[in-house]
């Protein structure tokens, strides 16, 4: 009698716990159906092309359901792109450093004060990030460089720098820590200084990590709209240097979303860019996975 | 003979605890010296004084004196031009998550040498002297990680072997190999001690009786006897050494 009840219970939560991880996975593929099937409203019902969409700036959708604007999101891409590359300019280096220093450099201070210090960071809400950006960074920019006013690339990607420097931090200093004390050993053993082994051995053996760490910043980036939205400027046209105002595909779609009449071409022309968005952060975990599976081939000596 | 090393009073302290007493012993050059004792004896730390590999970790004082052809490694030397005259093999095989090449170079980069000519022959004299030439010679471009355990730590040694020291600390070098590759790096050592001065630490007696010339006996951080090995593993003077070798404690 008790054995078969032990049975039923490995049954029931086996079952449970298989229907849980298959319902993430059937979330997962749901929301990109469902991202697809709105967002390709645009090239099918309305019949623009791919091209138009990603390389034209003319951006004039029609609010409603017959169509005929134009729906060119070149600004709002490039507006995407630049904030987040500068974001990743700036952090990596400062991500880099602060790793380096709490896990080679001091990792007593490391591990007591500088690594929660960081990890607090991650908590705090995007849009105090975005007021603090708003209320200091923008007038600071403007005085410093004598603008109209402060909304800016500049402004957006220092606030995105921030905001993405302890996930860079933390995943980076992660892999500093994981590569074997044996290598520094080794190096040390060989007559190698403290900076020879960090640059030489440690930083080349966590690359990996380190790359992993850079890309899940800049997927961050991509993906936020409050803090970016706050201090860009929202002003549809490219920029001409990281001190014009411009826009992005986030802000386009927080701010415009509610307006639109559902299932307009103006509405399908922000679910498109949804659906960019979506396949922009599955091509930043692709790459995470390939560098993740070399990583692996190189343990084993595969390579 | 002159020695190579002579250490006299080294004392080491962990923090409060006391690993190495008035420790006093010479090493000479070209002979293998193995450290036996049980473990915890204080024979790895007194191996990891002799390049100061010890300096890495926190809360070690010593004090005492020990010397490398005369200069004291303390005060006259800086650890890095120590170390590279000083090399170590580790317990486990350690080689970096390079090619075979770049394992090899990596001493003689730290050291300045940029010429391809001059690196690649250095490399092949230390595979060479490794007695893993033959089986690398062909892959020298592969990951150092795709080798076996035998061959990663004759890597090692031909990494250690390429920084140009005169002697060659080994700390367990055979403890994670099997038999056969245990044997090579017995036989290497035997080659290798015309070049060069080895000190060994290892928990294997019939390893210290077939290759060392001298062994130090190490219990609770003292010195219990130094000698010439046939001489100690035939008729121990002190009784507590008769008592490790055959096997009675330890």
């Amino acid at each position: 009698m008790e054995k078969k009840s032990l049975f039923w219970k490995e049954h029931f939560w086996r079952g449970l716990i298989t229907c849980c991880g298959l319902f993430v996975i059937v979330l997962t593929l749901a929301i990109g159906a469902f991202l697809v099937y709105k967002g390709s409203g645009t090239f099918t019902k309305y019949g623009h092309s791919i091209f138009e969409f990603l390389f034209s700036s003319k951006w004039s959708p029609a609010d409603n359901s017959t169509g005929g604007g134009s729906v060119g999101a070149a600004v709002y891409i490039v507006g995407s792109l630049s904030t987040c590359g500068l974001a990743l300019l700036i952090a990596t280096p400062f991500s880099l450093a602060a790793a380096i220093f709490m896990t080679e450099i001091s990792p007593k201070l490391g591990n007591k004060f500088f690594r929660p210090a960081v990890e607090l960071f991650v908590g705090i809400p995007s849009v105090i990030y975005g007021w603090v950006g708003l209320t200091t960074l923008v007038p600071a920019i403007k005085k410093v460089f004598h603008l109209n006013m402060g909304y800016s690339v500049l402004a957006a990607g220092i606030v995105l720098a921030v905001m993405i420097f302890p996930s860079i931090t933390t995943v980076a200093a992660d892999a500093i820590k994981s590569v074997p004390i044996d290598y520094r050993k080794a190096a040390y053993g060989l007559g190698a200084t403290r900076w020879q082994v960090i640059y030489q051995i440690v930083l080349p053996a966590a690359k990996p990590g380190i790359f992993t760490g850079i890309i899940m910043g800049l997927a961050r980036a991509f993906g936020e709209a409050l803090a970016v939205a706050m201090v860009i400027g929202k002003m549809r046209s490219f920029p001409k240097s990281i001190l014009s105002p411009t826009t992005n595909l986030t802000s386009a779609i927080a701010s415009d979303m509610g307006g639109a009449m559902e299932g307009g071409e103006y509405n399908t022309a922000l679910w498109t860019m949804a659906l960019l968005l979506f396949l922009i952060s599955l091509l930043f975990i692709f790459i995470i996975h390939r560098i993740v599976a070399q990583k692996g081939e190189e343990k084993d000596g595969n390579k | 003979m002159e020695s190579k090393f002579e250490v006299s009073k080294l004392n080491l302290h962990y923090g409060q605890f006391h690993a190495l007493k008035d420790v006093s012993l010479s090493i000479l050059p070209h002979e293998v010296t193995a450290l036996i004792g049980p473990s915890g004896c204080g024979k790895s730390t007194f191996l990891k004084t002799l390049n100061r590999m010890n300096d890495l970790e926190e809360g070690v004082t010593i004090d005492g004196k020990v010397t490398l052809d005369g200069r004291d490694i303390f005060r006259d030397m800086d650890a890095i031009s120590l170390r590279q005259r000083v090399g170590m093999v580790f317990q486990q095989p350690n080689p970096f998550p390079k090619s075979i090449y770049e394992n090899v170079a990596y001493g003689p980069k730290l050291q300045g040498i940029r010429s391809k000519v001059k690196l690649d022959e250095i490399v092949e004299n230390a595979l060479k002297g490794a007695a893993i030439w033959d089986e690398v010679k062909d892959r020298l471009k592969k990951n150092a990680m795709g080798l076996s355990g035998g061959q990663q730590q004759r890597l090692c040694i031909a990494r250690a072997l390429a920084a140009g020291p005169d002697v060659l600390l080994m700390d367990e070098p055979t403890s994670a190999l099997d038999p056969i590759s245990t044997s090579k790096i017995e036989d290497l050592c035997a080659q290798l001690k015309k070049d060069y001065t080895i000190v060994m630490v290892t928990h294997n007696m019939q390893q210290a009786a077939r290759i060392s010339d001298k062994t130090a006996f190490f219990l609770l951080g003292e010195v219990v006897e130094y000698g010439d090995t046939d001489q100690m593993f035939s008729m121990p003077k002190d009784k507590r050494t008769e008592d490790y070798i055959t096997g009675r404690f330890g």
